[in-house]
């Protein structure tokens, strides 16, 4: 589903930051990825290559048999199949919980607005807020908005979820119901990778933890070998810092 | 907790004695000053600039015959032959002709009579003003847009035009440009005064609303930029639905600010032989000599489209404030 080959990006702001060195990793359809490291690591930056938010230096990523490095390819379609969640929600502010939700079916799926909304009320159904949807992002709380950020995404039918640090931004009791609404996409199958800090959320979905430091990525594993037996002395001491 | 109540009030009633007498000074002042250089004040001069009403009579001096109708806008002139083969003339409102070729006339006879309200001077520079306003800002805000657009364009050519057309025309006097579009644009195309000057103040009024614009979109969170193309949505697109939106709720206090210079900008074009508002005033005080209470009447109804404008402009304001 999802295919890095090599990929390299710097970025040249005040100083020269090797964001990704030599980046590989394949996703099967199905899977989910949890990507873990210190911040720095350039987990972020690896999701945004993956819907072409940051354009990589050198390498390859294939979406769905989709050449993203290809200038042929059309970029808004591939976004249209591979949903984004950021870390500070971006709901669009002057739009309805439920014109969030639609907009993007209605501009880029091209579907009606009656059908559109439909959707959107059975998604909103599904996160748990339908009783929001005629309120603003600004009135609702972090939990609620993610949760419609995750709505959002889903009304594209996407094949793939890209979750940047969904739950770093909220109050500690509200990161369980963001989890939960991760966890069904989770048992549903969907395509998934996850930047987060959430170890407990890792342990119990992923069927694969990538832990990245300084642009690497220095081990790839099942929960299992990565929390009971990492082979590497920095994912250890990670691990150690954070569990 | 009641005394301090209290205190407040008598300290915000002692204020509002103040401001009344600073109005009073102020007025009576001016009268003062008016008095001293012995001004005769004739605000009796002043409403039929603004409308009065016309009274007409048309009485037949012979007897004789219509010989022909030459219809004009808004007066058609009646041509009459009497007895003795010499013509006549008679000037009457087109809408109030009840006469036709052929139809004896006879002398005394009354061929028309009105009273009618008609615009004055100041009322025509009035609307003027408003028709040159309202279009300029209409065109303003267009090429506003697509100059912001063009200056946050990542490829050199649009942005660097954008600079240079925003610092060209920041960089120069208003009235200059005017003089350019009336003299040069104007000659060139073969431009109307109005045409020429509703061009200078919008291109004028464009390159200041591209800044605002400008700031504007900068002000709007990436992230929502990013929300937007995440979900597949083009650069058009979004910019559409996602961010000119938000941020033409935020810039509209200063684009306010914007309009209300552009209306009262709007007064140089006087000088292409435009008679707008102050252009009306100027050329009244010029056959009255009563310069005091014509500008201080034309300075009213500047602040009469102004004030307009700003009320409009805090309604969409308190519309907006829906998803705060």
């Amino acid at each position: 589903m999802i295919d890095i080959k090599g990929v390299y990006k710097t970025f040249y702001s005040r100083h020269k930051v090797e964001a990704l060195v030599d980046v590989s990793l394949q996703v099967e359809k199905g899977e989910v990825v949890v990507i873990c490291g210190p911040s720095g690591s350039g987990k972020s930056t690896l999701l945004r290559c993956l819907n072409h938010l940051e354009t990589i230096d050198r390498g390859d990523i294939v979406i769905d048999t989709i050449h993203l490095t290809d200038s042929r390819t059309n970029i808004n379609k591939v976004r249209a199949e591979v949903g984004m969640v950021f870390q500070s929600f971006n709901l669009f502010a002057h739009m309805t919980v439920l014109e969030n939700v639609s907009i993007a079916q209605i501009k880029v799926r091209k579907r009606s607005r009656s059908e559109s909304e439909k959707i959107a009320i059975q998604l909103l159904q599904k996160v748990g807020i339908p009783e929001k949807a005629k309120s603003y992002p600004s009135q609702l709380s972090g939990g609620q908005q993610q949760r419609v950020a995750i709505a959002r995404a889903l009304a594209m039918q996407p094949k793939i979820m890209l979750f940047d640090e969904p739950t770093s931004a909220l109050d500690p009791e509200m990161i369980g119901e963001v989890l939960d609404v991760m966890k069904t996409l989770a048992r549903e199958g969907m395509t998934m990778c996850c930047v987060t800090h959430e170890m407990g959320f890792a342990r119990e979905v992923a069927d694969r933890i990538v832990f990245m430091d300084e642009g690497r990525i220095v081990e790839i594993g099942t929960p299992e070998e990565l929390f009971n037996d990492p082979k590497e002395d920095r994912t250890r001491a990670f691990l150690a810092q954070i569990l | 907790m009641k005394d301090l109540v209290h205190n407040q009030r008598f300290r915000n009633g002692a204020s509002w004695f103040v401001l009344v007498l600073i109005l009073i000074g102020l007025v009576s002042g001016t009268f003062q000053t008016t008095k001293k250089v012995e001004y005769i004040w004739r605000w009796e001069k002043i409403p039929r600039y603004i409308l009065f009403l016309e009274k007409g009579k048309v009485v037949a001096k012979d007897d004789a015959v219509v010989t022909a109708l030459d219809k004009k806008v808004g007066m058609t002139t009646v041509v009459v032959s009497n007895s003795r083969g010499e013509q006549q003339y008679y000037m009457i409102p087109e809408d109030l002709v009840s006469l036709s070729v052929n139809d004896q006339i006879r002398s005394g006879q009354v061929l028309a009579q009105w009273q009618r309200w008609k615009s004055g001077l100041l009322l025509k520079g009035l609307i003027l003003t408003l028709e040159i306003s309202v279009l300029s800002i209409l065109l303003g805000i267009v090429i506003g847009l697509f100059t912001g657009l063009a200056r946050l364009s990542k490829s050199p050519a649009p942005k660097w035009l954008a600079i240079g057309y925003i610092e060209l025309i920041r960089g120069t006097p208003l009235l200059v440009q005017i003089y350019i579009f009336y003299f040069f644009v104007g000659q060139v195309f073969r431009l109307s005064s109005f045409t020429a000057g509703v061009l200078a103040l919008s291109v004028f009024a464009g390159a200041y609303i591209a800044e605002i614009i400008r700031a504007g979109i900068q002000s709007i969170h990436k992230g929502q930029m990013e929300a937007a193309r995440s979900l597949g949505m083009n650069y058009p697109q979004a910019m559409q639905y996602i961010i000119l939106p938000q941020a033409f709720k935020r810039i509209l206090p200063p684009l306010a600010g914007q309009f209300i210079s552009l209306i009262k900008d709007s007064s140089l074009v006087g000088v292409i032989a435009l008679v707008e508002l102050t252009r009306a005033g100027r050329e009244i005080g010029t056959s009255t000599f009563n310069y005091f209470e014509v500008f201080f009447t034309v300075a009213a109804l500047y602040l009469i489209l102004t004030f307009s404008l700003s009320m409009m402009v805090q309604y969409l304001e308190r519309r907006f404030a829906a998803s705060d």
